[in-house]
C-alpha cells in the first residue's frame, strides 16, 4: 500500500471547453504558416530549390494568366458544388460518398438528352430537359441507398461507395455505345456543329465568359445552402435528425421522409454538376469526367465543419494546391509525386490543428502552458 | 476522532473546466471503517472531486494524500495501485462478456479464469453478494450489474470505495440489500464514499456528511448530530422547505382511458400485458415499479412512439366524448394536448438535443408553425427567456448549447418546455432522476402547478417516498402487469415494495 510519490507526468490533453473565434482562427493561420517553413525546408532539402521561389510558381500555376485565374474559379466552383451537395446529407449524419457516382449519372442522363434530341427541339427547351434529366438521375441514384437505409437501416457508407462503381460502368458502357467515330472507343465532342444542349457562354466575348456560368451557378447554390442549412425548416429537420433521430421521432419529424428528401438534394446538386460538366465545359462524356472530385468533396465539406461559406475558402484551397503543385512539377521539372507530398503536408497541418482547437495540452506544473 | 491519519486527505484541490470552476481549493478527508456521504447540488462538483480520486481527471491545483502519504494519480491504473476504486453511475461494463471476464479486463498478467473465479466467489461469500461468474452481462439486472461493479473494484484490491449514486437504479430492497454490504465493508475497515441525493439514505447509511456548493468544500458533519433540514440549508446556503405540497384534486374527470393493452418490443417480448387504468384530470397518478418494466412503454404508446399489439387507448374530452390515440402520430396525439416530457437515462437521448442552444431546443416543439419554409426564430427565443428566468436555470446565456447545462438545469429546459404548449395531459418520466434536492423540489412544485390547473399528470418515478408523497393515486407495474392501484395518502411503502416484485403483492 505504501506508495512513494510518482513523478506527475510531462503533459495532459486536455478537452477544451471552448475557444474564440479569432484564437481558433489563429492556430489555423500558424498551421498554415508552419506547413509552408516545413514544406520550404523539404523542397530546400531534397531538391536543392529556393523555396520562394517554388511558392511563386504555385502561385503562378493557379493565377498566372488570366485564362489560369478563371481555369482556377471553374475548378473551384466544381469543387465547391459537390461539397454543397454533399453537406446536407452529412449534417444529417448521412454519409454520401457517392458524390462521384452521382455526379457521373447527371452527366450521363445530360449527354443522353444531348444526343438523342440535339436538333429535334427548340435548344432552351433542350437545355432544360438536360436540366431536369440531370437533376433526376443524381437523386435517383443517391437516393436508391437512402431506400435502403430509411427502411432497413443498411450503411450508407457502403452502398453509396459501390453506387459509384456501377455508375462508372454504366458510362463506360454508354461510351462504347455513343462511341464516334466508331472505334475510338470514346464519345467526342457531343453536336460539335451544331453546339446543340451547350450550355450558353455569358457575358458577352471577354476571355471568361466559357466560364462564367458555372461560377455563377455555384455562388448561387452556396448562397442558397446557407440559406436553407441555417433558416429553414428543412434545414432545421436536418440538424434534429442528425443530431438524435429518436428525439427526432418524438417531435413528429417523419424520419424516413427527411433522410430520402434530404439525400435527393444532395444527388440532384451532384447532378447539376454532372450537366456543367458535360453541356458547359467538357461537351463530352468520360468514365473519368468527376476526377475522384466526388472524394475530395468529402475532405472539403469536412474542413469548412459543414458551413457553406467556409466551404468557398476550402474548395479554393484544395483547388490553389493541386493546380500550383502541378506547375511546380513541371516548372522545376521534379516529379508530380513531388508536389503530391508538399500537399499532403500542407492538409496534415490544416487538419491536424484541429486537435489543438479541440483540446489543450498542459504541460507539468512549473513549465510553460500551450 | 481528528488525530487519525485520514485514509485519503485533499488538500487545496482545484479543477477547471474552461473558464468554470468544478472544484476550487477543496480540503477534504476521508476515513477507514467510516462511510462519508458526499452532498452537493447538481454541478456542485462531487463527481468531478472523486473523478480525481479515481484517475479520470488531473487535478489543476492541490495535492492528495493517501495514508499520510503525498500520492500522484494520473490514470485509473495509478488510482488502482493506490486501492481508490470508484463505481460510477453509468457501469463501465462490456455486454457480452461474463461477470468474471469484466472483472478480470484491464489487469496484467495471465488470463486464468479459473483463479479469478475463486477468488471472485471468495468476496461474494465474504461481503454476502451474489454474483455468477460466468453470468453474461447482458443477462444481468440492474442490480446485477452494479454488484459486478462493486465486486471488480474489490477484486483490485480496493481499500477505499467511491460509489456515485448507486441507489439510482435499485429497488428497496436492493437498495437496503447494497446498504448491508457497504456496513460488512466499514466493519472491514475500508473507507466508503457515496454519492446520493436521497436524504433517508444518507441518514440511515452514512457516519459523516461532506457538503460541496458550487465546486466549494462547505463544511461535514456527524450525521447523527444533524438532519436533512440542515444539511439541505447547507447545500443550497439558504433556507429550504422540505415539504411536496399534494392539493386535493379539483373536480377530477376522466381523461385517459387505457383498456387491454398490450406492448409487444420489436424482439417480440411482451413489454405491457393487458393494462388497464383511467387517468384524470387535475390529479397525478404515480407509477412505480423496479425500472424496465413497462413503465417506458406505456409513455410511449400513449404518446403514439410506441406500436401497440391490441387494447384501446382512449382520450377523454371534458364533454365525455373520446378519440382513439391508437394509430395516431406522435404529432397529432400532442397537437391534442398530450405531452410527454420522458427523460431518458442519459437524459438527452429524447426531447432535448445536445448540441443546440436553448433557443433551438424551444423550437423543436413549435418550428413546424407557420406556412413560411423558414423557421420563426423570435417566439422560441422569447420562450427560452421566459423558462430560464422563470425557472431560475442556471446557464451562461441561451445559446449556450444544452449539453453544457448541468442535470437539472436541462431538466427544467425540458419540462419548461412541454408544460409551456399547455397540455391537457402530462406524461413525465424520472424526472428528478439525478437530480439535486433543490432543484427536485422545484420540478415537483412544477408538476403540482400543472396538476391545480387541471392537468392529467402520469408521474413515472424512481424513489417511492417521493411517489407516496406527491401522487394522488399510485399504479404498480410489475413485470408489464398492473400489479394493483393504491392511494397515495394511504400507501403503505413496504406493501407497495411487495407489489413491485409481485404481481398482486401477495406472498
Amino acid at each position: 500500500m505504501m506508495k512513494t510519490k510518482k513523478h506527475e507526468p510531462l503533459l495532459h490533453i486536455v478537452k477544451r471547453d471552448s475557444m474564440s473565434y479569432k484564437k481558433a482562427v489563429l492556430i489555423r493561420i500558424a498551421a498554415i504558416v508552419a506547413a509552408l517553413v516545413l514544406c520550404a525546408i523539404i523542397t530546400m532539402v531534397v531538391t536543392g530549390q529556393n523555396p520562394i521561389s517554388v511558392y511563386g510558381t504555385m502561385g503562378i500555376g493557379a493565377f498566372g494568366t488570366a485564362r489560369k485565374t478563371w481555369v482556377t474559379f471553374q475548378n473551384v466552383s466544381i469543387l465547391l458544388l459537390i461539397s454543397l451537395a454533399l453537406t446536407p446529407a452529412f449534417k444529417m449524419r448521412f454519409w454520401n460518398i457517392g458524390g462521384e457516382g452521382q455526379v457521373l449519372m447527371g452527366g450521363l442522363a445530360a449527354a443522353a438528352v444531348m444526343l438523342k434530341l440535339g436538333d429535334k427541339i427548340p435548344n432552351p427547351l433542350l437545355i432544360a430537359l438536360m436540366t431536369l434529366a440531370a437533376i433526376l438521375a443524381g437523386g435517383i441514384w443517391s437516393v436508391i441507398p437512402a431506400l435502403f437505409k430509411a427502411k432497413w437501416n443498411t450503411n450508407e457508407t457502403l452502398s453509396t461507395l459501390m453506387m459509384n462503381y456501377i455508375a462508372t460502368q454504366l458510362v463506360a458502357f454508354f461510351t462504347v455505345l455513343w462511341e464516334m467515330p466508331k472505334g475510338s472507343g470514346k464519345i467526342g465532342i457531343i453536336n460539335q456543329n451544331t453546339n446543340a444542349g451547350w450550355l450558353p457562354n455569358i457575358g458577352g466575348e471577354f476571355i471568361g465568359s466559357k466560364y462564367l456560368l458555372t461560377i455563377i451557378v455555384a455562388a448561387l447554390i452556396t448562397a442558397a445552402m446557407f440559406i436553407y442549412l441555417a433558416f429553414s425548416k428543412h434545414g432545421y429537420e436536418i440538424a434534429v435528425v442528425g443530431e438524435s433521430v429518436n428525439t427526432a421521432r418524438y417531435v413528429g419529424i417523419k424520419v424516413e421522409k427527411v433522410i430520402i428528401r434530404t439525400v435527393f438534394l444532395s444527388g440532384a446538386i451532384c447532378g447539376i454538376v454532372g450537366l456543367l460538366l458535360v453541356g458547359g465545359i467538357n461537351h463530352t462524356l468520360t468514365t473519368t469526367m468527376a476526377g475522384g472530385q466526388g472524394f475530395t468533396a468529402v475532405m472539403v465539406s469536412w474542413l469548412a465543419k459543414f458551413n457553406p461559406i467556409i466551404m468557398i475558402f476550402a474548395s479554393l484551397l484544395i483547388v490553389f494546391l493541386s493546380r500550383g503543385a502541378g506547375e511546380v512539377a513541371t516548372n522545376f521539372s521534379l516529379n508530380q509525386s513531388f508536389s503530391d507530398i508538399l500537399t499532403g503536408i500542407i492538409l496534415f497541418f490544416i487538419i491536424g490543428c484541429e486537435f489543438f482547437i479541440r483540446y489543450k495540452i498542459t504541460f507539468r506544473r512549473g513549465g510553460h502552458k500551450k | 476522532m481528528k488525530d487519525r491519519i485520514p485514509a485519503v486527505k485533499l488538500q487545496n484541490i482545484s479543477k477547471h473546466f474552461g473558464p468554470v470552476a468544478a472544484n476550487s481549493h477543496v480540503n477534504m478527508d476521508i476515513f477507514r471503517g467510516e462511510i462519508l456521504s458526499l452532498l452537493g447540488e447538481n454541478g456542485s462538483g462531487k463527481t468531478t472531486l472523486m473523478n480525481m480520486l479515481s484517475g479520470i481527471y488531473y487535478p489543476d491545483e492541490g495535492e492528495i494524500f493517501v495514508d499520510g502519504n503525498p500520492v500522484t494519480i494520473a490514470s485509473p491504473r495509478d488510482a488502482f495501485d493506490l486501492g481508490i476504486g470508484m463505481v460510477h453511475q453509468h457501469f463501465k461494463l462490456v455486454d457480452v462478456l461474463t461477470a468474471a471476464e469484466n472483472i478480470v479486463l484491464g489487469l496484467d498478467g495471465k488470463l486464468d479464469i479459473k483463479n479469478a473465479t475463486k477468488k471472485i466467489r471468495e468476496i461474494c461469500d465474504k461481503y454476502g453478494f451474489e454474483v455468477d461468474p460466468a453470468q453474461k452481462i447482458y443477462d444481468m439486472s440492474v442490480s446485477q450489474k452494479q454488484t459486478v461493479e462493486i465486486v471488480k473494484v474489490l477484486y483490485r484490491g480496493a481499500e477505499i470505495l467511491i460509489l456515485d449514486e448507486p441507489t439510482a437504479v435499485l429497488t428497496p430492497q436492493e437498495t437496503e440489500k447494497l446498504f448491508a454490504v457497504l456496513r460488512k465493508m466499514k466493519e472491514d475497515n475500508k473507507a466508503i464514499v457515496i454519492i446520493t441525493h436521497k436524504m433517508h439514505e444518507v441518514e440511515s447509511l452514512s457516519d459523516r456528511v461532506a457538503v460541496l456548493r458550487k465546486g466549494e468544500y462547505i463544511g461535514d458533519m456527524i450525521t447523527k448530530e444533524t438532519n436533512a433540514e440542515e444539511m439541505t440549508n447547507m447545500m443550497v446556503g439558504r433556507k429550504v422547505s422540505l415539504n411536496i405540497k399534494r392539493p386535493d384534486p379539483v373536480n377530477p374527470k376522466d381523461r385517459i382511458r387505457v383498456r387491454d393493452l398490450t406492448v409487444r418490443s420489436e424482439d417480440g417480448v411482451i413489454k405491457l400485458d393487458n393494462i388497464n387504468f383511467t387517468a384524470r384530470s387535475g390529479e397525478i397518478l404515480g407509477i412505480a415499479g423496479i425500472s424496465g418494466c413497462g413503465q417506458k412503454e406505456l409513455l410511449e404508446a400513449i404518446a403514439g412512439l410506441q406500436p401497440v399489439e391490441t387494447g384501446s387507448i382512449e382520450y377523454v374530452e371534458d364533454d365525455g366524448s373520446y378519440e382513439q390515440l391508437i394509430g395516431k402520430d406522435p404529432k397529432k396525439i400532442r397537437d391534442m394536448g398530450v405531452s410527454l416530457s420522458f427523460v431518458p437515462e442519459d437524459r438527452l437521448g429524447m426531447g432535448l438535443v445536445g448540441n443546440m442552444d436553448l433557443v433551438e431546443n424551444m423550437m423543436l416543439r413549435s418550428f413546424e408553425n407557420g406556412s413560411s419554409p423558414f423557421t420563426d426564430r423570435k417566439a422560441p427565443y422569447e420562450l427560452a427567456k421566459n423558462v430560464v428566468e422563470e425557472l431560475d436555470v442556471v446557464t451562461p446565456g441561451i445559446s449556450t448549447p444544452v449539453r453544457r447545462l448541468s442535470g437539472g438545469n436541462v431538466q427544467k429546459v425540458l419540462v419548461g418546455r412541454e408544460i409551456a404548449s399547455a397540455p391537457k395531459v402530462l406524461l413525465t418520466a424520472y424526472a428528478v432522476r439525478g437530480l439535486d434536492i433543490n432543484s427536485s423540489y422545484t420540478i415537483y412544485d412544477l408538476i403540482n402547478k400543472q396538476k391545480e390547473a387541471g392537468v392529467a399528470v402520469i408521474f413515472v418515478g424512481e424513489d417511492l417516498d417521493v411517489l407516496m408523497e406527491l401522487s394522488d393515486r399510485i399504479l404498480v407495474l410489475c413485470g408489464g402487469k398492473v400489479s394493483g392501484i393504491v392511494d397515495g395518502r394511504t400507501a403503505d411503502r413496504a406493501q407497495i415494495g411487495l407489489m413491485m416484485t409481485r404481481v398482486g403483492g401477495s406472498k
